[in-house]
């Protein structure tokens, strides 16, 4: 019996109906990356002006103060420098995210890591920027370790890393109250007990800016997110993990060892976290006490799934989260309700996070339409082979 | 866009095949009728009378039943709890719901066992739990999309004994298939669809499987055979005394894989027989790396492999057509080209160094799609816009472009449409000319017959039998398939050979 040859590739030539069909796709990619923000915010002014009017308030007169205090610049240098902790953290988040691994204990990291280079450099003098680099590297390996326990427990024993990193962060939190008390590891200061303050060589360079500075550790973020991005994007490892992300037996069989992936990526996302607390340390109180801010790994959750785990999309989402805490303690004094702001933020991200949803899943039926129907327009244009039938086999 | 001009007509009481290649309309067909779909012109009408069909509800409400390709079945419940899933109201989920699927098992021949977990089924038995679901809802009509993909033939005759009964009782079947000879077998009327529309409605008993293929097809037929041997004295892998137990889910430890051995030399292909769940999946795992076997070697080309990573197998020269492709042979959200690095990242034209060359895999995605002849509008689609055939071309495609030694093919056409099935049997033999070995596993007899030049046959972790391709038939295959025969399977009569690759 014979076989039938095949037929000749349809991709192989130009064909003036196809291109006007792929532009239409490229316009309806850029369309639709735009549409889901844009839908998420509109959503989210919607709402919030409804939680404003079932307060009883107006919520013009509100979105009017927030908008009037953000634009003097020393709230805009506040939301700066608050940004970049929320930033780093929400990086730290994201390398998890990538993977399909949900690091609960970027607060535990952080907050253990910052604790652990306090304790250090209070000790310490090194001259100059070695020093910095000593507590840096510190906190990093700190915050590498107390989650790579979780990533270590995953792999070897099978719990899920969700149940450990939030175990470990009361654990962390009960660590640095032990030592963090006169006599041992602590100071006593009023009503606070901190660690001794750090040398002059430790504090961090900072921008001279009107009225206060803006903190240097912003280059830092920055650096972070530009590495985050090359990692992932562009490294044989990022695809590793963007592969485990996407599909663990795909990737598994592709030659991934899911195993070792998931122990590098907690060590990576806990070092992440490890720089979460070093704004505050090197650029702000230089030592460690129990006034030390905490909960920004629960904010770095949020701010990750806001930025969609994109290094830019996570710094306009830090951003917008440190604006809504600034102009949301104006509102206080304005006369309204301390907690709208954090109904405000927890809208957004379910906002967001619907949105993109919805988009994604209506792009994703688009794009098998359209592949259907420019394959019906190869069809259509002499070439006959094409299967104008041709149908995707899954859908979402 | 997927079908056009659909006329179809089924009388009641009849078994009615809907045949055409995959890809040409039929499962979207079988859709618009179960309500999944919505068509944009034209009607149904059911009893003469005109109905919309909005959701599968509807088409339930009005007698309709789906039994889908693949099983929708809960593993951890019993057949009893799976029936009445989502269906509680109708007999409750205690004694009533147990006589009423004991009165529709015993009018239909279906010998159903209530309290059986779904997990201890064989493929057969859970098939008439998905035909059990689909009439204890009520249905007087019942589509089925593809049942004999996964049944070995006296399977499959059994099937057809249930097919009857249903026929019998009054009941209508829309029996979607490709395979012909059961079409011609079991089908009072067929209505052959080509590129989404009716090209013909023919009565089984005024035509020949080849004027029915050539309707389907609109050409004459691919076929699996291989002509001459390409079969070297050069061994390329070599697995020895292969043990793997696994636990499953009531913690009991079973022997999956148990003293495999077989070599497989350049330029043969080994072809694997056995009812599926007979070990196969765990064999091609425990060769790729993803199982470690508790004894054995494993050697390809002269190089130990035993305690090596899947990465490295992979680099070593083992390509992959997987079993799944959803599963384990796309990432169906990402583009078409990070699919292409997938599985050879470390290797050019996807990197250099530890960075990822994403010019360098971007154009040779081009060059796949051109060369085997993927069927896409571009390469930044995701997996998942394309169609299975075209899935699976790209696949082949990227494992044949890092020249293999060994090919692993498991199911390589499964679901797949005539036309790409032919190319893709057409560059697993011209790999062959070139020296690569290849381990075939393969529900689809014929395709193992035709493409093999050694058998061997599988059941309960054992390769227990060994077959000449060129003179076995698939019912003897069929036959020791099911444990029936061991050792060398010679064929009584030799012209039995005959047929081979026909009926496909």
């Amino acid at each position: 019996m014979s076989t039938s040859t095949p037929p000749a590739a349809p991709t192989a030539k130009k064909n003036p109906a196809v291109d006007a069909v792929a532009r239409s796709a490229a316009r309806d990619r850029v369309l639709l990356g735009i549409a889901a923000p844009v839908l998420a915010i509109v959503a989210a002014i919607v709402i919030s002006s409804l939680v404003f009017l079932a307060s009883g308030e107006n919520p013009f007169r509100a979105y009017g103060i927030m908008a009037d205090y953000g634009h003097y610049s020393d709230s805009q240098v506040w939301i700066i420098n608050k940004a970049v902790p929320y930033y780093l953290s929400a990086l730290a988040v994201a390398v998890g995210f990538r993977m399909n691994l949900f690091n609960i204990g970027v607060d535990g990291q952080y907050r253990l890591a910052a604790f652990a280079a306090a304790a250090v450099g209070g000790a310490v003098a090194l001259p100059g920027a070695l020093q910095i680099i000593l507590l840096i590297v510190i906190a990093m390996l700190v915050g590498a370790v107390w989650s790579g326990i979780a990533g270590l427990l995953r792999t070897t024993r099978g719990v899920s890393e969700v149940i450990t990193t939030i175990m470990l962060n009361s654990i962390a939190a009960s660590v640095i109250g032990y030592f963090l008390q006169d006599g041992r590891l602590a100071v006593k200061d009023g009503n606070l007990l901190h660690t001794t303050f750090l040398p002059e060589s430790s504090h961090f360079f900072s921008f001279a800016t009107h009225p206060k500075p803006v903190e240097g550790f912003v280059v830092i973020a920055v650096v972070a997110g530009a590495l985050y991005w090359f990692l992932i994007n562009r490294t044989r490892f990022g695809f590793d993990l963007r592969a485990v992300g996407a599909s663990e037996p795909a990737a598994e069989a592709s030659g991934v060892s899911v195993k070792r992936m998931v122990v590098i990526s907690m060590l990576l996302s806990g070092a992440a976290a490890g720089l979460v607390g070093m704004p505050t340390l090197l650029g702000e109180s230089f030592q460690y006490g129990t006034d030390f801010p905490a909960g920004i790994g629960f904010t770095g959750i949020a701010i990750a799934l806001l930025g969609r785990n994109h290094p830019v999309g996570m710094g306009f989402g830090a951003l917008l989260w440190a604006f809504l805490d600034r102009t949301g303690s104006r509102l206080e004094f304005e006369g309204y309700a301390q907690e709208i702001v954090g109904v405000i933020q927890g809208v957004i991200v379910l906002c967001v996070v619907i949105a993109y949803e919805v988009v994604r899943r209506y792009g994703l039926r688009l794009q098998q339409r359209k592949v259907g129907e420019e394959l019906a327009v190869l069809a259509r244009t002499g070439d006959g082979t094409a299967d104008n039938s041709d149908k995707p086999e899954v859908t979402a | 866009m997927a079908n056009h001009d659909i006329h179809l007509t089924v009388r009641r009481g009849t078994v009615h095949a809907l045949c055409g290649e995959n890809g040409a309309g039929k499962s979207t067909l079988m859709k618009i009728l179960y309500g999944m779909q919505k068509p944009d012109e034209g009607t149904i009408a059911l009893d003469g009378e005109q109905v919309a069909l909005h959701s599968p509800g509807d088409a339930i409400a009005r007698g309709i039943g789906m039994v889908h390709q693949h099983f929708m079945l809960a593993d951890n419940l019993t057949v009893l709890e799976n029936t009445v899933l989502g269906a509680e109201k109708l007999h409750g989920i205690g004694a009533g719901a147990r006589a009423r699927i004991q009165e529709i098992s015993d009018a239909y021949g279906l010998g159903i066992r209530p309290d059986v977990l779904i997990e201890d089924l064989g493929v057969a038995d859970r098939q008439r739990v998905e035909i059990l679901k689909v009439l204890y809802r009520g249905a007087r009509t019942l589509i089925l999309d593809e049942p004999t993909a996964v049944l070995v033939p006296q399977e499959v005759d059994a099937l057809f004994a249930n097919l009857r009964e249903l026929k019998s009782e009054g009941l209508t079947v829309i029996f979607i298939s490709h395979k012909l000879g059961e079409v011609l077998s079991v089908a009072d009327d067929i209505t052959v669809i080509r590129r989404g529309t009716t090209v013909a409605s023919v009565e089984p008993a005024r035509t020949t499987p080849k004027q029915l293929a050539e309707l389907m097809v609109g050409s004459e037929l691919p076929s699996p055979e291989t002509r001459e041997s390409t079969v070297t004295d050069e061994e390329m892998l070599t697995v020895s005394d292969v043990h793997l137990s696994a636990t499953d889910s009531d913690g009991v430890v079973r022997t999956v894989l148990d003293g495999i051995s077989f070599t497989i030399r350049k330029g043969e292909v080994l072809g694997v027989a056995g009812v599926e769940g007979n070990g196969q999946a765990e064999l091609v795992e425990a060769i790729m790396g993803t199982r470690t076997p508790d004894r054995g070697t494993l050697t390809l080309d002269g190089t130990d492999l035993s305690r090596s990573s899947t990465r490295a197998r992979r680099e070593g020269g083992i390509g992959y057509i997987p079993e799944d492709r959803h599963r384990h042979g796309l990432l169906l959200d990402a583009p078409l080209w990070e699919n292409r690095i997938l599985g050879h990242v470390t290797e050019r034209p996807n990197s250099k160094g530890r960075l990822l060359d994403l010019a360098g895999a971007r154009k040779d995605t081009e060059r796949i799609i051109a060369e085997y002849d993927v069927r896409t509008p571009g390469i930044e689609v995701t997996a998942a816009s394309l169609s299975g055939g075209n899935q699976q071309k790209l696949i082949v495609g990227r494992e044949m472009s890092h020249h293999p030694k060994l090919l692993i093919a498991a199911h390589p056409t499964r679901g797949v449409d005539v036309g790409a099935q032919a190319q893709i049997w057409e560059q697993i033999r011209a790999a062959r000319r070139e020296g690569l070995a290849v381990l075939l596993i393969s529900a689809d007899l014929d395709e193992l017959i035709g493409l093999s030049d050694t058998l061997r046959v599988m059941y309960r972790g054992r390769l227990v039998a060994d077959a000449d391709p060129a003179v076995i038939t698939p019912e003897e295959l069929g036959s020791a398939m099911t444990g029936a025969a061991s050792g060398h399977l010679s064929a009584a009569d030799t012209t039995a050979a005959a047929p081979k690759g026909g009926e496909k």
